[in-house]
Order: structure tokens, then C-alpha cells, then sequence
């Protein structure tokens, strides 16, 4: 066990303004990023606004940028940083600042509101699904997100151009219409939603570049590019850009 | 009169956990307007951390599985203390609660042949709990946000608005149930009115008027200081009730989990789930030897394996074979872990050492386990496909709590007021097992819902009235941290600092109304409670209304020195060890304490607290007696188990 | 204080007004600008490379290799290459290099790619330049709207990429027969030939669109086996794309490099039998 005295950099502040705080605080072997602000708040600055909740990785509450990168201040070990180095950490910068390093993430639940939810199948009571593992695999991997909203707050999207907010989902709700896409027993499409050309035509999927920093700042390490937002994208251009699988479709409507 | 924002609502619902949010969608379903008041952010809440599974007997991986044994099951468990009807309708509903999940879109791990997969628990004799991987409640809290969500959706297509039917107010903290008066209604008085709540975002107060109101805050884990809760864990539920007339129930029992990490510092405590032991985990001491061979209590004895070659013949083929001595109810494993290390066996950091990474492939171990494996990874840096990892007892789940009625989820003697989940009490008897609790969510927060909105509703045309005087002194109450000063109105001494008076309580509450309880430690403890008591009334904050954690933690005290209180007097009360209540001047299980339950009620039901007197305490406890379990459901046990638990009047009724 | 402490001007972006008042575009600490600068002279080196390869016209065959830029080759003004795949679909009006009429393809299969489309987007247009780190633009749609909204052809260059690779798999099996056209042969190149056309069929099979067609699309793989075994494959093929986009890159501009040093007689390819 040892301890040493770290250099703190912490915004504070409000809609207001505000600014990075000097602080200097005790570490101790083995304590993380929320621990340190958490010290703060308990000997030196008692009003020190934080959101929290876990402490464990698994509610995405505690979410900041530590040295500019978006990350869970409980996932983020001491140990990790040089001893020398002063540690910045700021309220995620994609969203309206409320206090310290709280944000205002009512952007996220707008956006969570406009994907349709799940249809369950007519016909198929409760008790009665029927679903293989490999089929729900991929589903799966999407529901393990723990909506931090680091993908949210990362993506230069919204991140850089605040009037693509009201056009884009943003990665989190492109992931979930794919969540739906894929779920084996969705029943969207039988009651005239088509989520593929809506991911396109309403939720801004065509803003996404596939630079990946979604994927790259995913506490969950779910691989939101490469499982979820392009093949999303290759599904919208079944509907929207490949005249083959369109006649095909089309043919096939008229022979049922 | 203090400035607030009032609104009108049917249902008002306290905590967004999985009861809360299950509340709230059956009431809303059946037409009541709801408001669901949480703590946090909308689908943070502290459920998320469930990691095994939902216990429901489905049958789908054992056919022999039915709702009997799963209540067989569930008595044993709670050692026969459980309000039995409760447990009876949380056995035969929650098939229907998980199904109703997947309609919902919940995506559970699968069976072969597609239906839901289940895997061994604890104290379950069939494989019962529904599970995905080992982030259960993640699955479950999202999808009820998510069944939220569509049922807000249908009422913005029909209203143009989503929330004119239900409506989240996320992080907000209620301070009071509101009842209303004698003199403000002609009828009868003592009925709930509404809440008061403050948002933590500004500071601003709120009176949310409504004729019903859910409490779903969960438990009170933050009374102690090794826990697996979280911050919002403070109570709070709890103290509204008792503030509100209702009593508590149980109270002296509060499950250590026998698997909490304890180490690095920081995180200790943080669970780790009971599935590694489901799974083939297993419990060595520093000399290498699976000690819970040892302790096998005698009334499980016919259960559990007696050699390492049985136990481990069980995983494949649990038909034929006894179920390894790690699958006991979650109290026996505590309490063997904490002798284990009293006896100079523990690991290097004071607990024992859980080993999955001599028992599964690497690969094994990283698709089953994969919260667990990542936890360990970031946390501890410990790679738990390679190594042992550390293991002690951390404060986990509190058994006691509202006392309601079975069927409806109401508290009793308070009209208006119901409680669900974790702060209800009487389903788990004196100790949970492990997926009972997502279960209990389900069932109950569905009927609490469900009666709520039909009590509402009943009252349509004549609803009690708010008095402006509760909501002026419960501003009051509020807003005292930020008078708090030396010497007013009597009080002497400096102002406190409310992070050293939680750290101070959770001490006490850990070292002396623990795990392993005597009695004159838990006077001592009532002792120090009192004093804190009187402190937290000068507890003091700076900085202004706007999300300020430091006036949310003075307010939250309150709370959580009337809940360690109602512990520490009902454990000194109850002269026995059951369950999640271990005395060690009284070391066995009694049977005339079978039927008998400890209630807390205020003990100035006026409400006001008797915090200047440090002698008084501010809870009176009460015996009671309970009903007797009904014949049929006796009859599910056999006569020699019974004589274990029921005295012999009750045998022989 | 690093940061004023005024409510900032809204300059868009993160400096927009209701976020927290921080001037600095990005307060990274880490050498983020690394990846984007190595991406971007991985890449320009490549485009000088291969520019001045494919309009130079010469040096593209030293029996039995033919280049990869120069296949199949298509004007009148190819070299002979005995059973090669050399046609004079393009007449003698084409009087450019032969390699621009097939480049085409395999050019625009990799500039449509999901993993180029990232390095590129990063590394030339700063579209962000690294995560969490402001980007220059003043606006931005995406692959909204025209020219990039012509990424989702992607598919289509998948196609010809599978034609084009089946024909670098047919010179690869030239490359066993000798300058004079007998079998049983192998030479140095023949082993270049050999790793280039693995790498430019794992590159080409890991495509994301590739793996959208043979399963990615299904909603029941269980109803589908074979293709859920495919899918399966491509899957862990794809989880290396990039690796496999720079390999494959550079092995492409390796044979090509090598047919050229044997063309131009700098050496004689060194046979094994």
C-alpha cells in the first residue's frame, strides 16, 4: 500500500461559466478515477456535483472526460496515470452543462422516445416464444449497453455540429433499431414499419461516417461499428440502393 | 408559504427500480395517471446490479419444477418466518411476470429447444432462474424502461403528448408521504395525499398530489459500510413509510452477501454473483481446503453433498447426486466465510478465495461470466480465468421492511400507501434466496401497481386534500442544513459535516450491528445512533439548491439513522439466530421465535422526531404474532423437516 | 485557470453556448494525432506509388508474372501475355496505360470501404481527426447526401472486386508455368503471387458487405444454417479488415514492385523449380 498526493484538474461551474479548479488530493493503492472526486467532495469541496450510482461499470451514471476522453470515472484506475501527471477531468462536452460535471442527457431520452418499440407477434401469447440462441446472439450484445452515452457525447456528429442533434439518433438509438431489426420475433414490418429505410430516412443513420469512436469509447466493449451501425447500413441500402434486392422483392410480393 | 410546483396525478410511484417501473406500467395500463419519482437517472437504478437471474418455475430446464417447490423452497429458505401467503403468490405468478417480459422485448439466454434457460442458484432445488449471462437486471430494468417508453409513444399518438398518462421525474427525491388532515377533509383523516420532493438538479420543491402512492426505493444498504448498494440505498422508502404511520416489519434481517470483492480499498463490497458458484465455483481457504463441507447445518444435511467427488458429479448430473455445500442459502455461506477468516484462514486481504479458474476453460469462463471476468479485469486487476479471486461477506439485501397485505401490496393502516421490492417486507421470511428478489419486483410491483390504481380510482370524485401546513413544514425540513448553526434554538455545538456523520454511522452499523450481533454491542450501537442523532440535526452544507450532494446527504441521514435504529432495536430484540440475523449469545434457531415478527413504529406517531433527547429513541417495537400457514401449504413438507422449524402447537393444529 | 470564465460565444460545436465553458478544442493528453498522421502517409504513399505505376505503362509483365495493377489487361495496347488475361475490348483509341480502365474497380471497392471510409474520413478530411477532438468544419451531413452518399455502392465494387480476384487467382496459377509456358514451375514471384492473392481474398471476403450478403441480413440464422457458418467465418475475417486492408495493400504494391524490378532487369526472378 502507498499513497501519494495527485494534481487534480477539475471543471467547475455552470450554464453560467466556469472553469478548471486546481486540486490537489490523497490516492491510494488501488482506487479509481470517482474515488479521487468523491475525496474531493468529502474534504475539500462539498458541493462538488457528480452523478454516480454503481461504482461497479454496470449503470453508466458516472460518465466524464478524463484528460479529454470520454470515459466511466469508476472504470477508470489510478493506476493507469503517471504519478507526475495532472488529471483533467470535465463534464461530457457534447451536452449542456447543469453543474460541475453533471450534464443535462435529456437529448439521449428524446431520442430513445422516437425509435417505435418492439412489436410482439400477433398470435403468439406469453409463455409461447420460441427463440434459438444463435438467432438472439447478436440482439444480445446490443442489450448489454449500459446507456453512459459515452458513444452519444463522442460522436462528432452531434459532438461538433449541435444542429444535427434534432436529425440524428446518434450511435446508442441506431444501435437499438438494429437491436429490433434483428430480434427474431419483431413483428415491425407486419404492421408496415420498415426500420431499415426509417434508420435511413428518420434517425439520420446516413450522418454516421463510420469513424468509429463510438466503438472505441464503449465501456462494454460491444463493437457498436462493425455489429450494429453497418449492418444497419447495409440493410438500408437493401432497401434504398440495390435495384436487385428491390425487383427481386417486388417479384416476390406479386408471386405470394 | 414556501414557492412550490404542484401537480394532480392518480398514482404517484416512489423509486424507478424493477417494482417501481413494474408499478408504474400496470397502473398506467389500467388507466391511472402515473408518476414515477426516482433518484437517479431513468433506468440507472440500483436493480441493474442483479446479476444471477429471475426465479420462476418455468419447468423449462427441469420438468419436475413447479410453483410448490419453488415456495417449498423459498420457506426454507427464509426459515419459515416468510409472510406465506406472499410467498405463495410470488411462487405461482412469476412464470407470468418473465414471460410477460419477452412480449416486452426482453431477450433471455435460451434453451436448446428455444425457450428460456434457467441455471442453479442457492437454495434452489431445480434450476430456476432466467437469466442473460450475469447482467439479469440490466435486461430487466431495460425493458421495462423500454415497456415505459412504448406505453408513453401509444400516448403521444393518442394525446400528442408523451407524458400526459405517465411521466418519469428523474432525480428527484421525496422528503415526505403527505396525509391528509381531519379538519381539511370531513372524512376520514390519515389517508395519503400526495408527496413532496425536491429536484436535485435545482433544488426547486414539488407536490405531486395523488390519493395513491407506491414506495419502491429498495433497501438501506448505505446504513453500512462493506455493502454491495449504492448511494440511493439510504432508505428511504423505509423512513417515509414509518414517517408516514406504516410500521416495519422483519427488520432484524439483512443478508450479507457471502461474495462481495475486498479488494482493491475502493471497491469493496461490490458484488460478486452467486452464478460463479452456480456454475462450478467453488470456496477454498489459504490452506487450499473447500471448507463448506464444514458447515452443513443439520437441517440441510440431507441435501448437500458430503465429499468433493459427489459435489462435483452433481453439475452434470444433479438427479443422482447432492448439490456442493457452495449452493447454501446465501447466510450459511456468510457466516462460514466470516469464521473461516476469524480462524486465521483467510486470504491476503481478509476474505476467502472463490475459484472458477481451476473448475472451467479460459473461454468457458469469459462467456458465462463475462461481467464478472470484466469487473475483476478493470477493477482489481485480477484475471479470474487464471487466479483465485477474493471473496468476504458485504451488506446486501435487507429482508425487513413495510409491513403490507399480501394481496394488495398496501401498507398496513396507512390508506393509500402500498410498497413493492425490496422495501416491503415478509416475502423472504428471515432471508432471501438468491432470484427471489427480481421475482419479488415482478410480482409485486404488478399487484402494488394494480391496487393503487384501483384505489384511485375508487376515490375519483372525493380525494383527501394536501394541507398547505405539511408542505410548509416539510420545505422547512428541507432546507434546515442550510441554517444549520451553532447554538439555535438550544443546540449546541459546531455544525457537522454530513460526509463524516454517514461514515460514522455506516462504522457502527458494520462493526456493531453486523454480521455476527451480541447484545452489548448492539446497545453500544443504539448508544452512538442516538448521538448521531442529534448531530445530523446540525449537519450542515455549502453551496447553494442546485445539485448540491452534500444538502442531499444531510437530508438523506434522517433516513438512514431511522432505519439503523429500527435494525439495531429489532436485533437486540430477537434473542436467536435465524437467517440473516446471527447472535452469538444466542447461537441457535428457536422455534418459538418461528411465529413471531417485530414491528417498528414510530414512537411519536405525531411525526415529529425526539431528536433532542438522545436517550429516547425515536422507534417502539411490537410483537406479533403471525397467521398460521395454511394446511395445504404445510402439507407440501414432510412431518420430520417441520419439526426443525414449527413448535409444537403449530405441528399439531 | 485554464479556461475563461465567461459563458462562451456560440461558435457551434463543443464551445457551443449551454456546454461547459471550455475554450480548448480538446483536452487530450495522449499522442492522438499519431494514428490519423501514420494513416495518412501509409495511404498518400500508396497513391504516389501507384499513380505513377499505373500511368507509366511499362514494366507490367515478365513472363510468367503479369502485375496485379495490370489485370486483367483490356486495350489493344497490352503486352502479349500468353493465356494471360489480356483483351482487346478497348481498341487502339486507348492510348493511356491499361492499368486505369481496370483500377477502377478495385479502387473503388476500397475507397467505398467501411475501414478505408474510417481511415480517410480521420486522417485527410479530420471528420473527427481522433475521438473526442474538435473538427474544422463548420458544417457537416455525412453520407446524407451527394457525392458521399454514393458510399452505399459499396456492394457493387464488392462484386467486381470478387471478378477482379478471381482473375489475380488465375495469374497466381500462371505463375506456376515457366517463361515458356510449361507447368511446374516456381520462382520468388511465384511466392509474392502466392501471399498477395490470400491477403486480396481475405481483404476482399472480410468486407462488411460481403458479410451482409452471405448471412448478415438473415433475422433467423437458425432457419439457415450453412449461412450462419458463413456468416460466422466472415465474421471473424472481419473483425481483421483493417490488418487486412493494409496487408492486403501492401502486398498488392509488393508484387507489382516485384514484376517491375524483374521487367525492368534489375534482377532475374530467382526460381526454386
Amino acid at each position: 500500500m502507498s499513497s501519494y498526493e495527485a494534481r487534480f484538474k477539475v471543471w467547475r461551474g455552470d450554464e453560467q461559466g466556469g472553469g478548471l479548479e486546481d486540486f490537489s488530493v490523497e490516492v491510494n493503492d488501488g482506487e479509481v478515477v470517482l474515488d479521487i472526486i468523491h475525496r474531493l467532495q468529502s474534504t475539500q469541496a462539498p458541493d462538488l456535483a457528480v452523478r454516480w450510482n454503481c461504482k461497479a461499470g454496470k449503470c453508466g451514471s458516472c460518465s466524464a472526460e478524463i484528460n479529454g476522453r470520454p470515459r466511466l470515472m469508476c472504470m477508470t484506475r489510478m493506476s493507469v496515470f503517471d504519478r507526475a501527471e495532472t488529471i483533467t477531468v470535465t463534464p461530457l462536452r457534447a451536452f449542456p452543462v447543469i453543474r460541475d460535471l453533471v450534464t443535462n442527457v435529456g437529448f439521449n431520452y428524446q431520442k430513445a422516445r422516437e425509435v417505435p418499440a418492439f412489436v410482439p407477434p400477433a398470435g403468439v401469447g406469453p409463455g409461447e416464444y420460441r427463440m434459438t440462441q444463435e438467432d438472439v446472439d447478436r440482439s444480445q450484445e446490443f442489450r448489454k449497453c449500459i446507456e453512459c452515452f459515452l458513444c452519444q457525447d463522442t460522436c462528432h456528429v452531434v459532438r461538433d455540429h449541435e444542429e444535427n442533434k434534432a436529425a440524428f439518433a446518434g450511435p446508442r438509438f441506431l444501435m437499438r433499431i438494429a437491436e429490433l431489426d434483428m430480434h427474431p420475433l419483431d413483428a415491425a414490418a407486419e404492421t408496415g414499419l420498415d426500420r431499415k429505410r426509417t434508420a435511413q430516412d428518420e434517425h439520420g443513420l446516413g450522418y454516421c461516417n463510420i469513424t468509429k469512436c463510438c466503438t472505441e469509447v464503449c465501456p462494454e466493449g460491444i463493437k457498436i461499428t462493425d455489429n450494429a451501425l453497418i449492418p444497419l447500413k447495409e440493410r438500408a441500402v437493401d432497401r434504398k440502393y440495390d435495384p436487385l434486392v428491390w425487383l427481386g422483392s417486388k417479384i416476390r410480393r406479386r408471386s405470394s | 408559504m414556501t414557492v412550490v410546483d404542484r401537480q394532480e396525478w392518480d398514482v404517484v410511484v416512489v423509486g424507478a427500480g424493477g417494482a417501481g417501473l413494474r408499478a408504474a406500467i400496470e397502473a398506467r395500463e389500467r388507466g391511472a395517471r402515473t408518476a414515477v419519482i426516482c433518484k437517479s437517472l431513468f433506468g440507472k437504478a440500483h436493480t441493474v446490479m442483479a446479476e444471477g437471474g429471475i426465479a420462476a418455475a418455468m419447468a423449462n430446464a427441469n420438468e419436475h419444477d413447479n410453483w410448490q417447490v419453488h415456495f417449498r423452497d423459498t420457506l426454507r429458505g427464509g426459515k419459515f418466518l416468510n409472510q406465506w401467503r406472499m410467498a405463495e403468490l410470488h411462487a405461482q405468478e412469476a412464470p407470468d411476470r418473465v414471460w410477460e417480459l419477452e412480449t416486452w422485448g426482453a431477450l433471455f439466454d435460451r434453451t436448446k429447444d428455444g425457450r428460456i434457460s434457467q441455471r442453479n442458484f442457492g437454495g434452489h432445488e431445480y434450476p430456476r432462474l432466467a437469466h442473460v449471462g450475469d447482467r439479469t437486471g440490466l435486461e430487466l430494468i431495460r425493458t421495462l424502461q423500454q415497456r415505459m417508453v412504448a406505453l408513453q409513444q401509444e400516448d403521444f399518438r393518442e394525446t400528442g403528448d408523451y407524458e400526459s398518462r405517465l411521466k418519469v421525474f428523474q432525480e428527484c427525491t421525496v422528503t415526505r408521504v403527505l396525509k391528509d388532515t381531519a379538519s381539511g377533509s370531513g372524512t376520514a383523516a390519515g389517508r395519503v395525499c400526495g408527496v413532496f420532493a425536491y429536484e436535485r438538479e435545482s433544488g426547486r420543491f414539488l407536490v405531486l398530489e395523488a390519493p395513491a402512492v407506491v414506495v419502491a426505493t429498495g433497501g438501506i444498504g448505505k446504513s453500512f459500510k462493506v455493502t454491495s448498494n449504492s448511494w440511493e440505498y439510504t432508505g428511504d422508502g423505509h423512513a417515509l413509510a414509518l414517517l408516514a404511520g406504516a410500521r416495519l416489519v422483519n427488520m432484524e434481517f439483512v443478508q450479507f452477501h457471502p461474495t462481495g470483492m475486498v479488494w482493491p480499498p475502493s471497491v469493496k463490497g461490490i458484488l460478486v454473483t452467486e452464478s460463479v458458484r452456480g456454475d462450478g465455483g467453488v470456496l477454498r481457504n489459504s490452506e487450499g481446503e473447500r471448507f463448506m463441507f464444514d458447515y452443513v447445518p443439520d437441517v440441510f444435511k440431507e441435501k448437500y453433498a458430503e465429499s468433493e467427488e459427489e459435489a462435483d458429479r452433481w453439475y452434470d448430473d444433479p438427479d443422482t447426486n447432492r448439490r456442493p455445500p457452495e449452493l447454501l442459502p446465501r447466510d450459511e455461506v456468510a457466516r462460514a466465510i466470516n469464521s473461516e477468516v476469524k480462524a486465521g484462514r483467510g486470504s491476503p486481504h481478509g476474505g476467502v478465495f472463490l475459484d472458477v479458474s481451476t473448475r472451467m476453460p479460459a473461454e468457458v469462463i469469459r462467456r458465462r461470466l463475462p461481467s464478472m471476468y470484466h469487473q475483476f479485469k478493470e477493477l482489481a486487476d485480477v484475471d479470474i480465468t487464471a487466479e483465485a479471486m477474493e471473496v468476504g461477506p458485504t451488506c446486501h439485501y435487507v429482508m425487513g421492511g413495510v409491513a403490507v397485505d399480501s394481496d394488495t401490496a398496501a401498507a398496513r393502516g396507512v390508506p393509500g400507501l402500498y410498497a413493492a421490492g425490496e422495501v416491503a417486507g415478509g416475502m423472504h421470511g428471515s432471508n432471501r434466496l438468491g432470484g427471489n428478489s427480481l421475482s419479488d419486483l415482478l410480482v409485486f410491483g404488478r399487484r402494488a401497481g394494480w391496487h393503487a390504481a384501483e384505489y384511485a380510482q375508487g376515490l375519483a370524485y372525493q380525494r383527501p386534500p394536501v394541507d398547505d401546513a405539511q408542505v410548509d413544514s416539510a420545505a422547512a425540513e428541507a432546507l434546515r442544513p442550510f441554517s444549520a448553526e451553532a447554538g439555535r434554538e438550544g443546540e449546541a455545538g459546531p455544525p457537522e459535516n454530513p460526509y463524516t456523520l454517514h461514515q460514522e454511522l455506516q462504522q457502527t452499523m458494520n462493526d456493531l450491528v453486523g454480521i455476527i450481533r451480541r447484545e452489548g454491542e448492539m446497545e453500544q450501537a443504539l448508544h452512538k445512533l442516538a448521538e448521531l442523532r442529534v448531530r445530523a440535526r446540525r449537519a450542515g452544507v455549502e453551496g447553494h439548491r442546485q445539485f448540491n450532494p452534500g444538502w442531499h446527504l444531510a437530508l438523506d441521514l434522517r433516513n438512514m439513522l431511522l432505519v439503523s435504529e429500527c435494525v439495531a432495536r429489532a436485533a437486540l430484540e430477537r434473542t436467536e439466530s435465524r437467517g440473516g440475523h446471527t447472535r452469538e449469545d444466542h447461537p441457535t434457531m428457536d422455534r418459538a421465535w418461528r411465529n413471531v415478527n417485530l414491528l417498528c413504529a414510530l414512537a411519536d406517531p405525531t411525526g415529529g422526531l425526539a431528536a433532542t433527547d438522545p436517550g429516547r429513541g425515536q422507534i417502539r417495537l411490537t410483537r406479533e404474532s403471525t397467521d398460521p400457514i395454511r394446511p395445504d401449504l404445510l402439507a407440501l413438507f414432510e412431518k420430520e423437516e417441520l419439526v426443525k422449524y414449527l413448535a409444537e402447537e403449530e405441528l399439531y393444529e | 485557470m485554464a479556461t475563461g470564465t465567461e459563458p462562451q460565444q456560440n461558435s457551434g460545436g463543443v464551445r457551443t453556448t449551454a456546454r461547459a465553458a471550455i475554450t480548448a478544442p480538446h483536452l487530450r493528453t495522449d499522442r492522438w494525432w499519431l494514428a490519423p498522421a501514420v494513416t495518412a502517409a501509409g495511404l498518400l504513399a500508396f497513391v504516389v506509388y501507384s499513380t505513377w505505376r499505373a500511368f507509366a505503362g511499362a514494366h507490367y509483365y515478365a513472363a510468367p508474372y503479369v502485375s496485379p495493377f495490370y489485370s486483367p489487361c483490356l486495350a489493344q495496347n497490352c503486352k502479349d501475355m500468353p493465356s494471360g488475361p489480356n483483351a482487346d475490348l478497348f481498341g487502339s483509341w486507348w492510348t493511356i496505360s491499361p492499368a486505369i480502365i481496370i483500377l477502377v474497380f478495385p479502387l473503388g471497392f476500397r475507397l467505398t470501404c467501411y475501414y478505408y471510409r474510417k481511415a480517410y474520413y480521420r486522417s485527410f478530411w479530420a471528420s473527427p481527426p481522433a475521438c473526442a477532438v474538435a473538427e474544422p468544419h463548420r458544417t457537416y451531413t455525412g453520407e446524407t447526401r451527394f457525392p458521399l452518399i454514393l458510399q452505399n455502392a459499396h456492394r457493387y465494387f464488392f462484386y467486381a472486386a470478387i471478378l477482379v480476384a478471381g482473375v489475380l487467382t488465375y495469374d497466381t496459377v500462371l505463375s506456376f508455368r515457366d517463361p515458356h509456358e510449361n507447368w511446374g514451375h516456381m520462382g520468388l514471384g511465384t511466392v509474392v503471387f502466392l501471399v498477395n492473392i490470400t491477403l486480396i481474398w481475405a481483404y476482399t471476403i472480410s468486407c462488411h458487405s460481403c458479410r451482409h450478403i452471405v448471412g448478415g441480413k438473415l433475422k433467423h440464422f437458425s432457419k439457415h444454417p450453412v449461412r450462419y457458418k458463413a456468416w460466422q467465418f466472415v465474421g471473424r475475417l472481419n473483425a481483421r479488415h483493417m490488418q487486412l486492408a493494409w496487408a492486403s495493400l501492401l502486398s498488392v504494391a509488393l508484387a507489382d514492385f516485384y514484376v517491375y524490378l524483374v521487367a525492368s532487369g534489375v534482377f532475374a526472378d530467382p526460381r526454386f523449380f
